[in-house]
Parts: C-alpha cells; structure tokens; sequence
C-alpha cells in the first residue's frame, strides 16, 4: 500500500475499448497492459476498489436498488453478487429512507454497509437519515459511537434527464459537519479514494457521475490509498487557476486546452475531495497565478465557488489580481431541451469566459 | 381505554407467579427509578437547571420494564425516540451519568452532547435517544440485520410512538424486516396523542398492530401497557417470535400523565381523563398484587423508596457538581477519533 502524493495526473483515455473486452467478465477485472498498469474504466475502478476491499473485510455489505442480480443500474457493482453472495451484496426495495437507516444502525452494530443511491437525485429521500443519524452520531453520543457508512452513487447531471434527475448534492452535503464528501473526476482517483472510504470510520457521500463512468485510464496494479483532503493538479499554468470538481474538471480541461491556444496558460486544480477541502493547494496555486475560476456542477448560491471565494479572500487576499468568477450551473431546474440544457452546464465555453474575465482579456 | 378484541388478556396471578417474587420485586423498583428520576428532573427543569426538551415516560414506566427484562443485553439491542429516559435506565446506566448529561455536564452519558433527548450505550446495546418523530425506526431495523449477519441470536427491539406510525420510516423498516426474517420487535407506546394531537385525529386505525402487522407479513400483539403483566407477557411472547428470526409489530395501550414535554400544559385533554388514567397506576398495580400475594409490604415499600429517592438524589448532587464540559470539547467527536478497525 502507498499513499499517492503524486499531484500529476495520469492522462484520462478517450478511447471506448473496454465495453468490448470485458462484458462478460466482472465489472473489477481491467485490462492488464504489461507494465505493471491496468486500463480501468471509472465504473470498474469503483468495483475494483469494492471488490478488494470487500475480499479483505468481511463486515462490509454493498446494499441498493438493483445492485445485485442487475448487477447494478450503472454496472458500478457488476459481478459482486457472483463473487460475495446474496448475503453481502443485497437488493434492497425501493426505500432510500429505510435502507440508509438501515445502514446507519448496521454501523453502529459493526458492520460497515456501503449503500447505492442510484442517483444522488433520490438521496434526497433518505436526507433525515444521512444528516439527523449519519452525519451527527459520532458527536452526539460523545464519541460513542462511529458510523463507517459509504454512501456512492451517480451524482450530477444525467443525459437529457431534466429537472428532478440532474442534482449535484456536493455543496448540500458538504454543508453539514459529521459527512465527508468526495468527488473524483478520474478513475485513478476513484479506486484510491474509495478504498480509503472503506477504511476509516466516518459517513461517506462518494459522488460519481454518471457522464464519467466510461472514461478509461491505466492505473497500477499495485494497491494505492489516497488519502481524503489532498487535491490533485491536473495541468499546469501560470495564468490563471481553475478549480473544478468531477465532471467540471473535463470540461476545465477542455477550457484549459482552448485557452493555451489563444495564449492563457490556466493550472487546472482537482481538490477530489470537497470535505476535507485541500485548500493549501488551493491558495498555492492562486499565489502563482494570482486569479481563479472554481467550476462547479452546483448552484452559484451557497455553492462550492461561494465557498471556496471565501476561502480565498481569508488566505490569499493580497495575491489575488481580480475578483473569483464563479462558473455553476445556472439557477434554474435543469431544463429537457438539448440548447437549454447545455447552457445550464458550467461547460467549456462559459469557463473560458470566465477565465478571460478573471485575466482582463 | 377501549375494550379492543385484540388486546392479549392475561391472569396477573399466574403471571406473577410464573415471574416469581424477586424478578418482580427488581422490575418494581426499576419502575420506581423511572419515576423518580424522572420527577427530579421536572424540578431542575422548573428550576432552570435543565434546559431544552424533557420529555417524561411517567405513567408508560410498565411498557419498556416488562420488555427489557426479556432481553440479554450482551447481544440484544434497544432504541427509541427521544422520550429515552427509561430505555437508559434498564439498561442498567448508573442515574448518576444520566442526570450528569440532562445537566449538560461533561461527565454526562455523552459527555453533555445530547442531553434529554440523546442517551446511548455501545456496551448494553443502547442505540439511541433520537430526536426526529420515526428517525429510529430504521436505525433499529440496521440493528436486527446486523444481529442476523453476524448470527449473534440477538433481537433488535424498537420503540416508537403511535405518533411516529404514520412516518414513512415505519412503513419503510417494517417491509424491509418482514422481507428479510429480520429478528426486530417494533413496539408501539400508543399514549394516545402524538404531542398535542390525539391518536384518532391521526391514524386511520384504532388497533394499529393489528391493522398493520398483516401487510408486512408479521404477527402482532397488542396489550393494556398500563399493565407490568401483560406487558411481560407480551414481551415474553415477542422476544420468542423475534428469537425464532421473525420480526413481530407490538402496541402498548399506555398513557403519559405529563404533556409532549415539559413545557407542554396538556391543555387538549380533561382533567378527568387524567384521573381515570391515574387510577390504573402501572407502579401502584404492581404494588398492590405483591402485598396481595404476601411478597411485599407497607415497610418494604417505604424503605424501598427512600433508598430510590436517595439513588436519585445522589444523582442529582453528582450533576451539579461535575464541570461543564471543557471548550476541547467543543470540535471533538464531529469526525470520529479512531481512523481505521
């Protein structure tokens, strides 16, 4: 086991390979490349990290619509019912509520229950259990009790889904102290991520997204831990800085590529996790660059920009050349239609708005 | 209380003897160290000592002593709503923490973090003191599949309010546990109004276990709970059932002699309709079928309350001389300690 330290990022693959190779195989087995690495996709990099963990922890139950004989609406979970069985790895009726109150009183037993949402959008279902019972245990019984509880699902934006299925829940849970919340934008950082949730004792909202789960990437064969609260740089600039989360940190780095071709060299900073938030990261790299965009899928009230804004004028007041934009999801109910959708999305050409803005160009 | 054909009858005598005189005497004074805890601490509240919600048990006291004391608290798990007063006590927890903790004292059960509403114990199984209306129904329900998982033989017991049975939690956990076998007895403490609003005002039935149990596939039994024989009876017959992996729905026909909380006048109730309650007294019956059965006496009892009363008091100076907790604790326990099992 090594904790990465490594802020580079291993370049996400484009190419739509694995489908094809690994259908009738578990959802954790990747493609070996003989150099020691694996192609993963995301959605197999999450499996993988369930199914090693689950291998060497036997308290750990995978529970959620569909997770098991489906083997999962997202195919996040494919194969564990084959490799655990029925008694691990449960379909659970549809009841968020129930189920994750399950899940809470399950950890207080010594279990340690990882529950699908199949989509962040029906946490909201299960919000008196994750917030009154999950995020507050540990501290209103004095450190009685500890709840190691994972919470994973698609979060964000579906394709075309509108308004009721296109939530990002980062801003609303990493809100409540007691919760931690991750947000990975690549499947190196999924695997390590996860397995880390796996092994520590507090409440885990583990944000997919959807969008992502078939974006490919080699990683090691050995076994790697990221540790929560460490960002990641996913390019390097000295113009400007973005911080993006999830799926905003491909759409940053498309920004980032356009803008380097009009001469604006943007670093492109991944905290991965929103709580703990790797804020030193954050405000070394606005020292250099000394202006910021924060892209994010939430909304602009109240939202990580908001935050992370703050953050900056505590930190690095004298560093900053110009005001923080803040490119969110606009304040409307995500709309059906494809033009109106895509406005809405923080996506590419409203980042590089914002980051000439912030340059005065 | 209406006569209701479901209501488990029993013969007081003959459960009494089935019981036997020494366990009935212990659960006798446990319900006396319900009741009077639970009445000094309506004076601290009066006296500003305590603050927040206090929400009493006084007069449901037969309800969780004739459960608890089927239960093995080594293996076996209780939880239930914030009116967790008693639930704490038979846990066996010293009056001393308890009183600490309503006094928002770091030498508290939860080191003054939860107050009233909040007691646990990882040790007696004790998983809460919740205070959302039904949040626990699930968390109890987690319990019975853990029990399950790692084939302890333990049962999950919890206790809700009729209040709480229109929740969606209630309908969420009961499926899931008829589902799966799980070993859980949910008992209802129907005290006939959920705060202010009575229980025909707010639940389409009049026997809710009966009603309900049949479409989670469970057994129901329902019982007077002003009444330590017939809850002991009940208990007895659930703990079975829940021991067997089959989980089983239970109402307690009760009553609370107190408003929702302390700062609640019961003004939508009569005063008559507390009397006729009053004269059912749950600790008063059990009193007089002990002296009747020769176990017991005037002098018994009198000394039995005196060193009750003095139990609870000790309690008291206990609370009021331990510290507040120190400002360490202010950001300590948001995240728990340990980082890896």
């Amino acid at each position: 086991m090594t904790a990465t330290t490594s802020r580079l990022a291993r370049p996400l693959k484009p190419r739509r390979i694995l489908d094809s190779k690994t259908e009738p195989i578990n959802g954790h087995k990747g493609v070996p490349l003989g150099d020691g690495s694996q192609l993963l996709s995301m959605r197999m990099a999450i499996c993988q990290a369930l199914h090693e963990e689950m291998t060497r922890d036997g308290t750990i139950v995978v529970m959620g619509e569909e997770v098991a004989e489906y083997n999962g609406a997202y195919k996040v979970t494919k194969g564990l019912l084959a490799d655990f069985g029925p008694k691990r790895v449960i379909d659970t009726p549809i009841t968020e509520s129930g189920f994750t109150g399950l899940a809470v009183g399950a950890a207080m037993q010594g279990l340690r229950p990882v529950i699908e949402y199949m989509s962040w959008n029906f946490s909201m279902v299960a919000f008196d259990q994750i917030i009154s019972n999950a995020s507050k245990m540990s501290y209103m019984t004095g450190g009685m009790f500890s709840i190691p509880l994972v919470m994973r699902g698609p979060n964000g934006a579906g394709p075309r889904v509108s308004s009721q299925h296109s939530h990002a829940m980062e801003a609303i849970y990493a809100h409540f102290p007691g919760l931690i919340v991750v947000s990975p934008s690549t499947p190196y950082d999924a695997k390590g991520l996860m397995k880390t949730a796996l092994r520590q004792q507090n409440p885990v909202c583990f944000l997919e997204n959807e969008m992502l789960y078939n974006a490919e990437q080699e990683i090691p064969l050995d076994e790697y831990l990221i540790p929560f609260g460490v960002g990641d740089l996913k390019r390097e600039g000295t113009d400007c800085t973005i911080v993006a989360f999830s799926r905003s940190v491909i759409w940053a780095m498309e920004a980032a590529e356009e803008l380097a071709k009009q001469g604006v060299s943007c670093e492109v900073v991944d905290p991965r996790t929103v709580k703990p938030l790797d804020v030193d990261l954050i405000v070394e790299s606005v020292r250099k660059t000394n202006r910021c965009v924060v892209v994010e899928e939430c909304y602009r009230t109240g939202g990580l920009g908001a935050e992370i804004s703050a953050l900056l004028m505590e930190h690095a007041f004298d560093d900053l050349d110009a005001p923080v934009e803040r490119v969110t999801t606009t304040e409307n109910p995500m709309p059906y239609a494809a033009n109106l959708e895509h406005e809405t999305l923080p996506k590419p050409h409203r980042i590089i708005a914002a980051v000439k803005k912030a340059c005065y160009r | 209380m209406d006569a209701s054909s479901v209501m488990l009858t029993v013969d007081p005598v003959a459960v009494a003897n089935e019981i036997g005189r020494e366990r009935l005497l212990a659960m006798y004074r446990r319900m006396h160290r319900i009741r009077r805890f639970e009445e000094q601490a309506e004076l601290a509240y009066k006296a500003r000592k305590i603050a927040g919600f206090l929400h009493l048990y006084i007069g449901q006291e037969a309800v969780a002593t004739g459960f608890f004391d089927h239960l093995d608290l080594t293996r076996d798990t209780t939880v239930t709503s914030y009116r967790c007063h008693a639930q704490a006590i038979l846990s066996d927890l010293p009056l001393t923490e308890l009183m600490a903790e309503l006094y928002g004292k770091v030498t508290g059960n939860v080191r003054g973090k939860g107050g009233s509403m909040h007691f646990f114990s990882k040790e007696r199984g004790l998983l809460g003191g919740h205070g959302i209306v039904g949040g626990q129904i699930p968390v109890g329900t987690g319990a019975a599949f853990a029990a399950k998982y790692k084939g302890t033989g333990g049962v999950s017991v919890t206790f809700l309010g009729d209040g709480a049975s229109p929740q969606g939690t209630f309908h969420e956990s009961l499926n899931m546990a008829g589902l799966w076998n799980l070993p859980a007895i949910y008992i209802i403490e129907n005290n006939q109004y959920g705060m202010g609003t009575a229980c025909t005002r707010a639940v389409a039935v009049g026997d809710i276990a009966a009603a309900k149990a049949p479409g989670y596939g469970m057994e129901s039994i329902t019982y007077d709970g002003l009444d330590l024989f017939a809850s002991w009876k009940a208990g007895q017959q659930a703990v079975a059932i829940a021991r067997g992996n089959r989980p089983v729905l239970v109402e307690a026909k009760t009553y609370r002699y107190r408003g929702h909380s302390v700062s609640d006048l019961a003004l939508y109730r009569t005063k008559e309709e507390l009397e006729r309650y009053k004269a059912l007294d749950p600790i008063e019956r059990v009193k007089v079928a002990m002296i009747t059965a020769g176990w017991h006496d005037e002098k018994a009892d009198e000394a039995l309350y005196e060193a009750v009363c003095e139990e609870v008091a000790e309690s008291i100076r206990f609370a009021e001389e331990s510290p507040e907790p120190p400002m360490s604790e202010l950001y300590r326990h948001v995240y728990a300690e340990a980082t890896s099992r």
